[in-house]
């Protein structure tokens, strides 16, 4: 056995509200600097930048969790991964298939747009895409796992695009892989809300936009080897 | 003004098998859970477009009068199944949030 450190929440320039220099190169240059192994390249309702990531990431020896912040109809922020490229494919033709056609407004959100590997700009998505999906957090959570994907509930701590404050509460009824929290809560003080989660893994991470954000918190994983199954396992059981 | 009242009124179509003798106090708009869970009042009619079950638990633990969905937004089966069980009374109606307040905010005036 093994310790990794892990950031499973990161944003890329994708994001509108991701930082311009928040390049798949850099990130990945960024985790290395801070010794993270692990990192989650999650931007919202969108996974074009996880490939390139992932063949970044192989390497400069820093595993990379490919997958994205689906944003549900109720608002809610949760993390989605998935293990192969067509199962990224499928879940992101899912997502473009209930994102509202929103045009997106550069100068008033920020810009969504495609890098290479030399950071040159090889794309840009039309539709803003913090909106929320027209598919309900069930819904969201049904797709993922049947995609084989892990679905991982977004800083449920927040007062803004979290399970909490969209639903008051965490449903008793929601079968998550793992809740995660922001590096403004504790770990104690969520238990303390929502004694019972924790029978689940709760991990924190950065939700990083800029770049010196990056596995600002992180989590330890004792694994026995570096691989997208042996983080599932992690991630199923229970905190220590 | 009780909730019968506000039915045979405005017309609303009723989802769920509850008491529909409740006087409403005053009403509440929000969309966010955590919000109606914090400053709702007893006997509130609560004007909302999330359907999630957990509007029930809410509107339970705040005793509110009843919930009305605008914008034809209808509440799953597990909702309404949940909401026969604790007695709340869930409404629809295919007009938006706006519009639903006030026409609920003029007939609660004019009693």
């Amino acid at each position: 056995m093994k310790n990794y450190k892990a950031d499973f929440h990161i944003h890329t320039v994708l994001s509108p509200c991701g930082s311009l220099d928040m390049s798949p190169v850099n990130i990945i240059q960024a985790a290395k600097k801070k010794h993270i192994n692990i990192i989650g390249i999650t931007d919202h309702n969108a996974t074009q930048h996880t490939q390139v990531a992932k063949k970044i990431g192989d390497r400069e020896g820093v595993f990379v969790m490919c997958g994205c912040e689906v944003c549900t109809k109720e608002d809610i922020h949760c993390l989605a991964f998935f293990e192969k490229p067509d199962e990224i494919t499928a879940f992101q033709a899912y997502i473009d298939k209930y994102l509202p056609p929103i045009p997106n407004d550069p100068d008033k959100f920020g810009y969504q747009v495609i890098v290479d590997e030399d950071e040159e700009i090889v794309d840009e998505l039309p539709y803003y895409l913090l909106s929320g999906i027209d598919q309900s957090m069930d819904e969201v959570q049904a797709e993922v796992k049947s995609l084989n994907g892990i679905f991982i509930p977004a800083h449920i701590d927040r007062p803004t695009f979290s399970v909490t404050s969209q639903l008051g509460f965490v449903p008793l009824d929601l079968k998550p892989d793992a809740f995660e929290i922001s590096k403004f809560c504790s770990f104690q003080k969520i238990l303390k809300l929502y004694p019972y989660i924790s029978s689940y893994r709760i991990t924190q991470d950065s939700d990083a936009h800029f770049i010196d954000d990056v596995g600002c918190v992180c989590n330890v994983l004792e694994l026995e080897e570096l691989s997208f199954k042996s983080i599932r396992e992690y991630l199923c059981t229970k905190n220590d | 003004m009780k909730v019968s009242e506000l039915i045979e009124k405005l017309q609303y179509n009723v989802f769920s098998k509850a008491d529909t003798d409740k006087e409403i106090t005053a009403g509440y708009a929000s969309d966010l859970l955590s919000d109606v869970m914090g400053n709702s009042s007893e006997g509130n009619i609560w004007v909302t477009m999330q359907t999630h079950k957990n509007v029930v638990a809410v509107a339970a633990l705040k005793e509110l009068s009843a919930v009305i969905f605008t914008n034809s937004n209808v509440p799953s089966e597990e909702s309404i199944e949940a909401a026969n069980e604790e007695n709340v009374l869930l409404l629809g109606t295919s007009k938006g949030t706006f519009e639903v307040c006030g026409e609920i905010y003029n007939l609660l005036e004019s009693k």
